[in-house]
């Protein structure tokens, strides 16, 4: 039996955005890359991200994910606004609640395996035990476990990308964020990667919100949006546009 | 778009590394010109020394006399035209940090065997006709201010009490090599004074400076004024002014090889730094170096590049450097004038500045050089910086 | 603020092996040169400061610079060995020894350039009043006896000085009979005769100094103040500690000066090689600043990684410089002491004191250099961070 609050809790989006706008400024001119963005994504969404090159896709993922600040509007996930948290806030505040994978992995080469994802957790107050067993867990989870003491060197493209992964949910985060993930790995590895990241959404309920060209990956999402011009549009928004567009 | 411009604008791209190279550059540059120059200073005396001078001296050390009358037995040797008693009086003015050279002499025969030092006709009589004058170096005038006219209170340590004298005249040397920082007043004087005080320390000479006519003959004549007085009292070694002052140096000779060893650590140093900048550079090249390859230039090119580079920079920090040396050699010289008379910076300094720099230069760019001529095509292109 | 953990910037300097070994190689080199100066300077003060104990006295001439410049004659010498504070020996014998010094010219071993050596003629309790001098082969001078015997430095360094062999001087010839060693201190460079013979040979009236032991330490202002204002006496009253330190000032002070000096602009150039690799450093590894920032690392962590990146350097540098400049102990420099215009024999001594400021000098090498590029990095945008990777 659920509670009015627990069902509250269910229904409410985990991200929500109001009015988000943001420009960059290129020498003497103001570029505007999102213009009043709003949308929400559920919890345990899948959701893609698609757009031309500059399209801000990269930019909205990074103001979601709490790496940079909006000009206007607000961000709210899980029910933090996080435009009003100050910069050391922020950083706490990813710790705990954002996990994120890289086109080009962005491990440490001079940590091993292990180390690379411990380092989330070294963030935390968790003793060095505690820590060891959330690590093995993780990279169980991507079946890494083997593969504890190597070195990025050591491994193929897809290995340290698994590795980046189970760096994104060793601290358990309700959110990942993923900036074009099988960017830079064969189509094997590719599929290994986004088999992966289907078993976080589905078996562990996490919210995926990602950033992608390839249609592959974008086929595995439960949904997908649009970002051009600065401004969102579903799929259906899309083809019925560019029907438009060919009429004239 | 030629080689020069290539490497010109390579070495500008990035500033801040480059800037901060040739400021190591100029540094080292500027630091080994300085010790350099201070080795050259300890030589000063020596480089000044005239070959028709010869020094006669106690033969046991420096520090003991001779009698006065040794002098006409001196003069009367074939060769010698003209003898002067010299006495070191080591006193000092005010502090005894305030010290400077100051000598007894006899001023006629000392200022007939000392040409370099030009003395306004005037003065000098002043200087003859005043038994407490003395004569100072222009060097000495500007660093404490005495003029013609003034008067220098010296407290003594060998002589002991105050002595007070009157500056009648003030010397310039004739070239930068002279020391004028010095002070000279009547060897009567001294004399008369210390037989009335302490009489037994009357008529004794601190060293005879004995000019001769022909300078090839100086050994024979050292010889002939030592063998005068072998087996007396008080035994003579006669030198050249030149071995005189080098038996200075020689005294201290370990300070002085100390400090040309360490002028030379600090090019390694600069070496260190600048073939790591090449290291890192050259590195960073390696698929630009491939493409070129691609091209069609060949290994030769890009070892060029690299050593053009290398030079470049190397040669900006050398003249920076070399131009910098000398008002720093000068405010040094100013500051440690008592310590170093002479503080002038020479051209073979100047020359080795430029050989090391150019030495680090091609040595910096050795490796860097060769591994960017040896790179291979495929693993060029392949390397992600 | 959790730091980064450490092992990121020591390893990373392990990853570039051949800058790594070039920056701190340059550091080492500073290290080494400011290390030594002050082994050297550490090593003068130890062989002139052993020289001197803290309850003999010196008198010598006022305002003399050393006992070669100075003069007391008998009636003088007699007044000060007269004084209640000098201590008297169980035979009745006052501890005092008057001294006649003298400088000799002999052949340096090694260049064969004369140099002066000090000689020093003693009063009967001479020895007795140094006690760290003892005799290392053949015997003690006889009273009277034209006879001198050869301080350590001196029997190493120079030709005709060994024993049985004859130095010619004083228009005497003087037997050597033997060597002494004094622990290091200055009487190893020294020459050492009977007073009286050297007086009546160089046919002076005057004694160079008095050398005395006090009683009782703590009379020495008493005895100085009757002395220094006796009318009778022009000379100066130091503690033979004191009256040795004083000799070595201006040597010492002038490797010191000259040294940091040296030092301070070499440094310069080992902190702009720091500061190049640095920089080279972040902007090699800008990806993963961003990575860290976006992990949750704050800035000041990433200040505080790099900074320890540019001290990880600078410690390596400080050990291999130390461990150079540790070997010039087997070194030993002999030159004139400009005090006392005699040979000097002394070597480079590494003192705690001196291992602890090597370190504190490069890690502030390293702080200097790597302050600038660690600030760079923590002040980098994590967008333009991941976006520059």
């Amino acid at each position: 039996m659920s509670t009015p609050a627990m069902s509250d809790l269910a229904a409410r989006p985990l991200i929500s955005l109001r009015a988000v706008s943001k420009s960059y400024r290129r020498g003497d001119q103001t570029v505007p890359v999102l213009n009043a963005i709003a949308f929400d994504v559920a919890r345990g969404d899948f959701l893609g991200l698609m757009g031309p090159s500059g399209s801000g896709k990269s930019t909205l993922l990074n103001l979601i994910a709490g790496i940079d600040k909006p000009d206007a509007g607000e961000i709210l996930v899980d029910g933090v606004d996080i435009t009003r948290l100050g910069e050391g806030e922020l950083a706490d505040w990813r710790a705990g609640s954002v996990g994120f994978v890289f086109q080009f992995y962005n491990l440490m080469p001079v940590l091993s395996a292990f180390e690379n994802v411990e380092l989330p957790l070294v963030l935390t107050t968790l003793s060095r035990q505690e820590r060891r067993e959330h690590v093995a867990a993780a990279l169980a989870l991507v079946g890494l476990a083997d593969r504890m003491e190597h070195y990025p060197s050591e491994l193929s493209g897809g290995q340290q990308q698994r590795v980046a992964i189970a760096r994104a949910i060793v601290t358990d985060p309700k959110l990942i964020v993923a900036d074009e993930p099988t960017g830079d790995l064969d189509r094997h590895s590719a599929e290994e990667v986004l088999g992966l990241m289907d078993r976080l959404n589905l078996e562990l309920g996490k919210t995926i919100l990602m950033v992608t060209h390839d249609r592959r990956a974008a086929d595995r999402a439960h949904a997908i949006m649009y970002l051009d011009k600065g401004e969102l549009s579903t799929a259906g928004d899309l083809h019925e546009r560019s029907v438009r567009e060919a009429r004239l | 778009m030629n080689s020069l411009k290539l490497i010109l604008r390579n070495a500008l791209r990035h500033k801040l590394r480059t800037g901060l190279t040739v400021l190591g550059l100029i540094v080292a540059v500027l630091a080994f010109g300085l010790l350099q120059t201070v080795v050259d200073a300890w030589y000063a005396g020596a480089n000044s020394a005239a070959p028709n001078r010869l020094v006669t001296r106690n033969a046991i050390s420096l520090v003991f006399s001779m009698p006065l009358h040794y002098r006409e037995k001196i003069r009367a040797v074939p060769g010698v035209r003209q003898v002067a008693p010299f006495n070191w009086f080591g006193g000092y003015y005010q502090d005894p940090k305030n010290f400077f050279a100051q000598f007894a002499v006899d001023p006629l025969p000392f200022l007939a065997m000392y040409p370099e030092y030009r003395i306004a006709e005037d003065d000098l009589r002043a200087f003859l006709r005043d038994r407490k004058g003395a004569i100072i170096g222009r060097k000495l005038a500007d660093r404490y201010g005495f003029r013609v006219g003034d008067t220098i209170p010296l407290q003594g340590t060998i002589y002991p009490g105050v002595w007070s004298f009157t500056v009648r005249a003030i010397y310039d040397g004739a070239d930068a090599r002279v020391d004028a920082s010095q002070l000279f007043f009547h060897w009567e004087f001294l004399n008369e004074t210390m037989k009335q005080r302490q009489p037994r320390r009357g008529d004794q000479v601190g060293v005879f400076m004995v000019q001769i006519e022909d300078p090839q003959r100086s050994a024979a004549i050292a010889q002939a004024i030592d063998a005068l007085f072998k087996n007396s009292l008080a035994e003579t070694l006669t030198e050249t002014e030149k071995a005189f002052q080098l038996g200075f140096v020689a005294m201290t000779e370990a300070i002085v090889v100390a400090i040309r060893i360490v002028s030379f650590v600090v090019i390694f140093i600069i070496l260190a730094v600048m073939a790591n900048t090449m290291a890192m550079t050259a590195r960073e090249r390696t698929p630009e170096y491939a493409t070129l390859k691609v091209l069609g230039f060949g290994p030769g090119y890009v070892a060029r590049l690299v050593f053009g580079e290398s030079l470049a920079i190397a040669l900006c920090g050398a003249a920076l450097g070399i131009a910098l040396t000398f008002p720093v050699a000068a405010w040094f010289g100013a500051e440690m004038g008592n310590f170093f008379p002479v503080f002038e910076v020479s051209r073979t300094t100047v020359a080795l500045q430029l050989a090391c720099a150019v030495g680090v230069g091609i040595a910096a760019a050795l490796l860097p050089g060769r591994n960017a001529a040896r790179v291979r095509i495929v693993d060029g292109l392949r390397a992600i910086g | 603020m959790r730091p980064v953990p450490l092992a990121y910037s020591v390893r990373n300097l392990w990853t570039r092996k051949l800058t790594t070994a070039l920056t701190a190689g340059g550091m080492a080199l500073v290290v080494f040169v400011f290390a030594a100066v002050l082994m050297l300077e550490a090593g003068l003060r130890q062989a002139l400061v052993a020289t001197g104990r803290y309850d003999n006295v010196v008198v010598t001439r006022r305002a003399a610079g050393n006992e070669v410049q100075s003069g007391i004659d008998r009636s003088q010498a007699a007044i000060v060995e007269s004084q209640p504070e000098i201590a008297i020996g169980p035979d009745g014998t006052r501890a005092v020894s008057k001294e006649a010094v003298v400088l000799i010219a002999q052949p340096k071993r090694d260049t064969g350039v004369p140099t002066n050596i000090t000689v020093r003629g003693v009063g009967a309790q001479g020895l007795a009043l140094r006690p760290q001098v003892r005799i290392a082969s053949g015997r003690m001078f006889r009273p009277g006896a034209t006879e001198v015997v050869v301080g350590r430095s001196i029997a190493e360094r120079f030709d005709g000085v060994a024993p049985g062999e004859r130095l010619r001087f004083g228009g005497r010839e003087w037997t050597v009979v033997g060597t002494f060693d004094a622990g290091g201190s200055g009487f190893d460079s020294e020459i050492w005769g009977d007073g009286e013979q050297m007086m009546q040979s160089f046919r002076r009236q005057a004694f160079s100094s008095v050398v005395a032991r006090l009683a009782d330490p703590g009379d020495f202002e008493r005895l100085k103040a009757r002395l220094e204002s006796d009318p009778r006496l022009t000379i100066d009253v130091k503690r033979e500690r004191v009256f040795y330190e004083e000799q070595s000032e201006m040597m010492a002070n002038f490797i010191r000066i000259l040294g940091l000096a040296l030092s301070v602009i070499f440094s310069i150039g080992a902190m702009i090689g720091a500061m190049i690799t640095m920089y080279a450093a972040v902007a090699n590894r800008t990806g993963e600043i961003g990575a860290l920032r976006a992990l949750g690392f704050r800035r000041g962590s990433i200040l505080a990684a790099f900074l320890a990146e540019a001290l990880a350097l600078a410690i390596l540098g400080w050990a291999v410089g130390l461990a150079l400049a540790a070997l010039m102990q087997l070194v030993r420099i002999s030159t004139m002491n400009w005090q006392s215009f005699s040979e000097l024999a002394f070597s480079f001594a590494l003192t705690p004191a001196i291992v602890a400021q090597s370190l504190a000098f490069a890690c502030a090498m390293g702080l200097a250099g790597g302050v600038l590029p660690a600030l760079r990095a923590a002040r980098l945008k994590i967008v333009d961070a991941l976006r520059a990777a």
